[in-house]
């Protein structure tokens, strides 16, 4: 028994090993594709190792050692079965809210681990452990109610958000309540709490999480999803001690502080607090405070358009999350490649949040194969678009919002958006008239070197394509 | 079960601090177009609580303990799984761009 100990305990500290070797292979796009395979060996033999349990169950939980072992195997291969396939498919658009769903089943399950601990009834509990529990147990279980809000919303599933007067108090008092159940399993009944009361703990924080995540915006989404991760990462960190498991504590709280950095990464490039997202009611007042936009909206033709892009010398495009709901990144590039032929310089411009997280861009660009060194950040690119002869906007908007920079009462205010306005002429690809995701007017749509080209961003494109081609192609 | 280890308060402290600190550094010096997938891939890596539930699910005495263990581990799996497809999904895409490099000098 003490050697399979032994050989479990080696299994979890080879996985910690891998893990964060693999993480930090991650950090580099070179061997990040290395890094997650490294890692992945970690969790393989690790969820294998952990099978030899078997060999050292509880005295009592003996008798149902055959039917466990079963549940666990079916367990095992449906949740990983269903997740193989369900990330295997999963359109890189809609990646965010994937992630959010899967980060959710994580919380759910250190909660189930907290709850089944607190159910074990013959266990002597001491009060550090259980206190542990209680705490990884709460942020597991608003973890996952906050995910799987975050996920539908994301999905399209929930629209809009949901308020109500002085929902912060009652959030507050929900949030209370569920901490005084805490304690008093903990204090009064000594981790010895009819399961009613374990119940309605748990309970208490699935609302909890779901009344915090329920009045958040859906730009703010990768925020909020960023913390759930780190919530996540930190309730397995807890329940990991509970259950004397270093591999589950190493990996919970490098997850928990990574997590938690790169949510204030996040946040700052949105220039606003973390509390300033969860917190305030971000959109709302939006429209009693919106001044008068001066000028109109001029449209264009996509042709027109195209043209004046093949005949000028610097070209930055900015796309944005429309861009790849219209699955147009592919033809932008096969456009973008036409212009570089030409003899034009093509610049992608990537805001820190375009997309539905930080990097999604990124992710969506690199899908259609546009190389690396044509897409540059907000900081690098900014500068250069008072030499731009144009600048093209697709499916972008609250991202390139000078009202971010002018406009005090703008609830974007503040927000670093990239210059697109600078450029000598502006053109923006859009679908019709609508509003951004934060639901804020757009002052550039009406700026007087701006032009809108209405329409699919992929039929525009193919469009855009025809008129170069037909062109070069007809000798000039 | 036997444990051969116990981790007790202090050690476990340090055991957080340290895998804190780690968790800052590896994400401090991250470009930013890797953030998705890393966040994806530190999703990934909490996957790891499908072994705690494993554990509490192995263990289970009762039909309660046995129902909630089993979800654990369905959730937990699903986790560790679908953080895995999906973050490899996106690396996979992130090619070194030297080919593309050496065509635009030519």
């Amino acid at each position: 028994m003490n050697s399979t100990q032994l050989f479990i305990d080696a299994s979890y500290f080879a996985a910690a090993f891998l893990f964060i070797y693999g993480l930090k292979r991650m950090s580099s796009p070179v061997t990040a594709r290395s890094g997650i395979v490294v890692a992945g060996v970690g969790m393989l033999v690790a969820t294998l190792a952990s099978f030899l349990y078997v060999f050292g169950v509880d005295p009592a939980a003996q008798a149902h050692l055959t039917t466990n072992v079963a549940l666990a195997a079916t367990a095992l291969v449906v949740g990983t079965g269903w997740a193989w396939w369900s990330g295997k498919r999963v359109a890189m658009t809609a990646m965010p809210q994937m992630v959010a769903l899967y980060n959710g089943m994580g919380g759910g399950a250190a909660a189930a681990i907290a709850a089944v601990e607190l159910l074990r009834v013959n266990a002597a509990h001491e009060t550090v452990p259980l206190v542990v529990t209680i705490i990884g147990a709460l942020i597991g279980a608003i973890s996952l109610a906050g995910s799987l809000i975050a996920w539908a919303k994301l999905d399209g599933r929930i629209n809009g958000t949901w308020r109500m007067r002085g929902q912060q108090l009652f959030n507050g008092t929900v949030f209370l309540a569920t901490l005084v159940l805490g304690l008093y399993i903990v204090f009064a009944m000594h981790g010895h709490a009819p399961p009613a009361i374990i119940a309605a703990f748990f309970v208490g924080a699935f609302i909890f999480g779901v009344l915090m995540t329920m009045p958040i915006g859906g730009a703010d989404m990768p925020v909020v999803i960023s913390l759930y991760n780190a919530f996540t990462g930190l309730a397995v960190g807890f329940e990991g001690y509970v259950l004397q498991n270093p591999a589950l504590m190493i990996a919970g709280m490098v997850v928990g502080s990574a997590g938690t950095l790169l949510t204030l990464l996040m946040a700052k490039a949105m220039n606003r607090s973390v509390a300033n997202v969860i917190f305030s009611n971000f959109g709302v007042a939006g429209e009693e405070q919106q001044g008068e936009i001066k000028g109109s909206q001029k449209a264009a033709e996509a042709g027109d358009a195209a043209i004046n892009m093949r005949y000028a010398s610097k070209v930055i495009i900015a796309p944005g999350y429309g861009l790849a709901v219209a699955q147009a990144q592919h033809k932008l590039y096969e456009f973008v490649k036409l212009l570089t032929d030409a003899g034009v310089e093509v610049k992608f411009a990537i805001h820190p949040v375009a997309g539905r997280m930080p990097g999604h861009m990124n992710v969506l660009l690199a899908e259609a194969g546009v190389p690396y060194d044509m897409i540059y950040d907000l900081e690098d690119i900014n500068g250069e678009f008072k030499e731009a002869d144009v600048a093209v906007v697709i499916g972008a908007n609250d991202t390139v919002n000078p009202a971010a920079r002018t406009n005090k009462s703008s609830p974007i205010y503040g927000m670093p958006i990239l210059n697109v306005d600078q450029a000598r002429q502006v053109y923006v690809i859009k679908r019709g008239q609508g509003k951004g995701y934060s639901g804020v007017e757009n002052e550039l749509f009406f700026a007087d070197n701006t032009n809108l080209v209405y329409g699919d961003a992929q039929k525009v494109m193919v469009a855009m394509i025809q008129a170069v081609k037909s062109l070069d192609g007809g000798g000039h | 079960m036997d444990l051969t280890t116990t981790i007790t308060g202090f050690v476990a402290l340090y055991i957080f601090m340290l895998a804190a600190f780690t968790g800052y550094e590896i994400i401090g010096r991250v470009p930013a177009i890797l953030h998705t997938p890393l966040m994806s891939g530190s999703n990934f890596v909490h996957g790891i609580v499908v072994v705690g539930a494993m554990y509490a699910l192995l263990n289970a005495t009762s039909t309660a303990e046995q129902v909630i263990g089993f979800i654990g581990v369905l959730l937990g799996s699903g986790n560790a799984a679908g953080g895995y497809v999906v973050t490899e999904r996106m690396l996979e895409m992130f090619k070194p761009s030297d080919k593309n490099k050496t065509e635009k000098k030519a």
